[in-house]
């Protein structure tokens, strides 16, 4: 058989078009399904398009006054306390010449200088460590909540040196030596030695329609809602009052909004 | 041939060794279960006894990530049943008995997954 180069360039064209369009697409899903049933969002969960949240420090008088909250988070999640450089942290508080190294002028009068600050993952529109996890292990979902599936972690730490917050904690070793037995909360898991955790904006609780932990121990002083609805709680505080966000040079949109 | 007692002698000593496994499958040696305990209360899990023998795990993977990444935390099954996807919370309240259950059948199958390391087990049992 004789082949032109004509009819053999018009072949191969073909075959380029055939593999490149979508028909391949047609012949079957990529990712195949296994339950013969369906899938559907939980009947009365919380949605929103971005979840954010507005921290009223005005109403915190000291330290103490946080230590519900971060109580509330921490049973709620199962979050050990291990005394040390290793301790995890979900919410916890810090200075503010590190929480806001940005604003750091000098002779800050004494309430802001001296005052602890609440901090927690940020949820970002612009994560770095989501943009660093080499196995998709955290994620940003559609509602704006920067997640993680522990299952797929391999704990690489690629996202605590991506992540300008300090938000994101290592398990050196197994946290259920250092919880309680059983755990405080049975309906959720703990994590395992070599994997990386943070907060979750309490996803798995507005999956069931309600507010975040610290948000429902904080009785007002945190204000929770969606930041792309003018008409929400957050929306409302953000434009009635100064709040300051951390470290926004870096452009990573932090979710969490500070009222000083 | 050569030797014709001793060679076929030698056949049949090798045909009956290599089907041995065969042959001693039909005397005696019960066909062992594993004696599960099956949950009392409920008669029927989320899909037939076939598909969660054989593809739980994969459908509990498949139920990860569709809870974790798409916010899709209701499960429709076939019979138009609604779950609420969870393993701890969903699977763990029926199947409760977690060493006569799970346990049993993964050791007789010498496969030894790790969910226990972060989900936590229904009491009664570590």
């Amino acid at each position: 058989m004789n082949k032109s180069r004509r009819s053999f360039l018009k072949i191969a064209g073909l075959s380029a078009f055939a593999l490149s369009s979508g028909i391949t697409g047609l012949t079957g899903e990529a990712h195949a399904k296994i339950a013969p049933g369906s899938y559907a969002h939980g009947g009365n969960a919380l949605s929103a398009k971005r979840w954010a949240m507005v921290i009223d420090t005005r109403k915190f008088k000291d330290s103490q006054d946080y230590e519900p909250l971060i109580e509330a988070c921490h049973k709620a999640h199962n979050v050990p306390h291990i005394p040390g450089r290793q301790n995890i942290k979900w919410f916890w508080l810090d200075s503010y010449a590190h929480v806001f190294p940005d604003d750091m002028n000098a002779h800050l009068d004494e309430r802001t200088s001296a005052a602890s600050w609440p901090l927690l993952c940020n949820h970002c529109t612009n994560p770095p460590c989501v943009r660093v996890c080499p196995t998709q292990a955290t994620y940003k979902m559609e509602d704006g909540i920067v997640a993680m599936d522990y299952h797929r972690c391999i704990g690489c730490r690629f996202c605590m040196a991506g992540c300008p917050y300090g938000a994101r904690s290592f398990n050196f070793m197994d946290p259920r030596a250092h919880l309680t037995n059983p755990v405080p909360n049975p309906d959720f898991p703990t994590r395992m030695a070599g994997v990386v955790e943070k907060c979750t904006f309490c996803a798995e609780r507005l999956a069931v329609g309600q507010l975040p932990a610290c948000v429902e121990a904080a009785k007002g002083r945190i204000l929770f809602g969606d930041l792309e609805d003018p008409a929400s709680e957050v929306r409302k505080a953000l434009a009635a009052n100064y709040s300051i966000r951390r470290k926004p040079s870096l452009g990573t949109q932090p979710g969490v909004y500070y009222i000083i | 041939m050569y030797n014709a007692k001793a060679v076929i002698l030698g056949i049949l000593v090798f045909v009956a060794l290599s089907t041995s496994p065969f042959w001693s499958s039909f005397i005696g040696r019960d066909y062992k279960t594993t004696d599960i305990a099956l949950p009392k209360d409920e008669k029927n899990c989320l899909e037939n006894v076939e598909f969660m023998r054989s593809q739980h795990m994969r459908l509990l993977n498949e139920w990860r990530d569709e809870a974790l990444r798409n916010e899709n935390r209701a499960y429709i099954a076939s019979d138009g049943k609604k779950w609420v996807i969870s393993l701890q919370n969903t699977c763990l309240k029926c199947h409760n008995n977690y060493e006569d259950f799970c346990q049993k059948c993964h050791v007789a199958n010498s496969v030894y997954p790790y969910c226990w390391t972060c989900h936590i087990i229904p009491k009664g049992s570590k």
